[in-house]
């Protein structure tokens, strides 16, 4: 039922896409055909469509993992960013075989996230902060601490950019992008696709996993059943946290080799549309981000052949979430239609 | 400090007017027990509209003020209509009421810019703002005058009219006390022949034509163009309700101390008394401030009981 749900969703969406770009004055059906060979033609352009889709599988990810436990968690943006940062600094400053220096970034990428969402996970289960307000407070804590700290600190060519990272500290491989003829597609995304296995198998199969489910599920029946909820709610966000920093990491050494600053970074909203879209399981997300990636990655061939704003992906994208946010419209159809099948087969027989 | 203080002050109180507006939109509509994570969007539409009206006006009268007035009222409608799709959601389907406010915030962001694109090729849209002007006699008292009477907007009264309309109409009319009956207990307010759901309708969109207001605010006032976002004014305004206790009066206090810190940090290099400080200390002080004032708060929150929560007529 999810998956018709989200399929629903998505053709609607595109239907609402097509229905804009007709009253725009546009051509549907051309735009369509290049926003997907935009993304989809040739290897190069699958590659870069999978590189768009890694932060938003991360960031999908952390967004799911914490609607999971019972949290939503809004501030994936500042996650990623302050772990991109903290990941870019040890980039720049440590020195070490490249494999070490990477996985070690990948750590601190990870913590530097983690600490973000720490702070909300602790107002949450200490004082009953709602999470909402205070990750999205700690997303401009993030941006203004980014914004100043990197011209102090990385000045880069420009006043808006951090210096480039050495090649040393990026996740770039040969093999990889001409496997993909030349595509910007790097070791992000098997971070990606690691953390979705380990996320899936840590909310499916294990206690740890099981716990923090049953404290989204009802709090109060989870603190009689004995589990420490307090400690389960800061735990939910830690790691959501994490995996959001670990967006950054792949976005800022990977998809990029610098951070822009005066800028929170959109994959951290878009990581809610492809929770949503994911219904908040791994493979959902994956399948999602690996469908948002497309669209995005396609905009720009689309922009360049035709007259439509490449900002067609994005109200693509927002419309989706709408209806599946309103996917009860479908069920009650869908119920409906069932009962009076079911009452005309009762007629007829 | 006298001269600096009288210097920002006005600025701080542009700044202050479309965070109000918003956050007591913001009141109407979680009083009515709907939360509204969607201000940020509402504002963008409302910007987007203001501008579309009032650059289409300008061509044709290009100095008259009425023309200005006629966009913030489009935009206050075209909030209002946009307002309508969370409220569907939220109050027909009982949606979550969060990925509703996220999905029109995204919307929001996304359609705009698409259609400003579609206008002028860069996906801004410039206009020529309200002139701030001095008001007779009240300027010239000593003190209060050079920090409320001068250099000031129409839209700033505008504005302080609804907040006093706003307070009245909330807690010494009947429809007041029924809208926040609906946030408080809406089986009690629904035995007592109350239309919940129509209530919270009027919530939202009392909201979404505020919201919309403040977004037409900023960009007649002290912006003057539309380019797709309002630097997450939005979701301050959702954190000044809460600093303010979803009060008016509590919401104007937290909207103008986020106004004022903002000021200060936004001026702060040019005043050699606030130069010392780091910029990002002064930058980031509101929102550690609006962190601690949370903890302080979650003691006794006066949030309305049934906020969020979808009303169900049939469940007890």
């Amino acid at each position: 039922m999810n998956m018709i749900k989200s399929l629903a969703a998505v053709l609607l969406g595109l239907a609402a896409g097509a229905l804009l770009m007709a009253l725009t004055g546009h051509n549907p059906a051309e735009g369509y055909k290049f926003l997907f060979e935009g993304g989809l033609k040739n290897p190069e352009r699958i590659g870069n469509t999978l590189a768009t889709a890694t932060p938003l599988i991360l960031t999908g990810l952390s967004v799911a993992f914490a609607f999971r436990t019972g949290l939503f968690n809004i501030g994936a943006a500042g996650q990623m960013l302050f772990g991109g940062f903290c990941a870019t600094a040890v980039g720049h400053l440590v020195d070490l075989p490249r494999a070490v220096l990477l996985l070690l970034m990948v750590l601190v990428g990870f913590l530097g996230g983690a600490l973000w969402a720490l702070i909300p996970g602790i107002l949450k289960a200490r004082y009953n902060v709602h999470e909402v307000v205070s990750t999205i407070m700690m997303n401009w804590i993030a941006y203004w601490t980014v914004f100043y700290a990197i011209p102090s600190y990385f000045k880069g060519g420009s006043e808006t950019e951090s210096r480039q990272l050495p090649a040393n500290a990026l996740f770039h491989e040969n093999w990889l992008s001409e496997l993909f003829q030349g595509s910007y597609v790097n070791l992000g995304f098997f971070i990606a696709i690691i953390s979705v296995l380990i996320t899936g198998f840590l909310i499916n199969r294990t206690t740890l996993g099981y716990e923090l489910k049953a404290v989204g599920f009802n709090r109060h029946a989870a603190e009689y059943a004995g589990i420490a909820v307090k400690r389960s709610i800061v735990m939910s966000m830690f790691i959501s946290g994490g995996i959001a920093g670990l967006a950054g990491v792949a976005q800022y050494a990977g998809n990029a080799s610098s951070i822009q600053i005066g800028i929170l970074p959109t994959q951290g909203f878009d990581g809610i549309a492809v929770a949503l879209l994911g219904a908040n399981a791994p493979l959902g997300v994956l399948v999602s981000a690996i469908f948002f990636g497309l669209l995005y990655s396609g905009r720009g061939f689309m922009n360049a052949m035709t007259e439509i704003p490449p900002e067609i992906a994005d109200s693509i994208i927002a419309i989706i979430i709408y209806f599946a946010a309103t996917s009860i419209l479908i069920d009650r159809l869908y119920r409906k239609y069932k009962s009076r099948r079911a009452a005309n087969k009762k007629q007829g027989g | 400090m006298w001269t600096t203080l009288e210097q920002i002050f006005p600025y701080a109180i542009v700044f202050t007017i479309p965070l109000l507006i918003t956050a007591l939109g913001a009141l109407f509509s979680e009083r009515s027990g709907v939360v509204n994570i969607g201000l940020d969007g509402l504002m963008i539409v409302g910007s987007f509209m203001g501008a579309f009206v009032a650059s289409r006006l300008q061509e044709q009268y290009p100095n008259d003020a009425w023309v200005l007035w006629v966009g913030l009222l489009a935009a206050m409608a075209a909030g209002m209509l946009f307002s309508l799709l969370h409220a569907f959601a939220s109050i027909n389907l009982s949606a979550n009421q969060i990925i509703s406010g996220t999905a029109i915030n995204l919307i929001a962001g996304a359609l705009t810019i698409f259609l400003a694109r579609n206008m002028t090729g860069s996906g801004n849209i410039r206009i020529s703002t309200f002139a701030p002007f001095e008001v007779p006699l009240l300027s010239s008292i000593p003190i209060i005058g050079d920090l409320f009477f001068t250099r000031t907007y129409a839209v700033t009264w505008f504005v302080l009219l609804i907040l006093v309309i706003s307070t009245i109409a909330l807690y010494k009319t009947p429809f007041g006390m029924r809208l926040r009956a609906c946030g408080e207990h809406p089986h009690a307010a629904e035995a007592a022949g109350v239309r919940v759901q129509s209530m919270r309708y009027v919530g939202v969109m009392i909201s979404g034509a505020f919201s919309g207001l403040g977004g037409a605010a900023i960009l007649m006032t002290y912006s003057g163009e539309f380019n797709g976002n309002v630097s997450g004014l939005g979701f301050l305004a959702l954190a000044s309700l809460i600093f303010g206790q979803w009060r008016p009066l509590g919401v104007l206090a937290a909207t103008f101390f986020f106004g004022f810190a903002s000021t200060v940090a936004n001026v702060s290099q040019v005043i050699p008394s606030l130069a010392v400080i780091p910029p990002v200390v002064l930058k980031v002080f509101p929102y550690v401030v609006t962190l601690i004032a949370l903890v302080i708060f979650s003691k006794s929150s006066n949030a309305p009981k049934a906020v969020g929560e979808p009303f169900d007529s049939g469940k007890r």
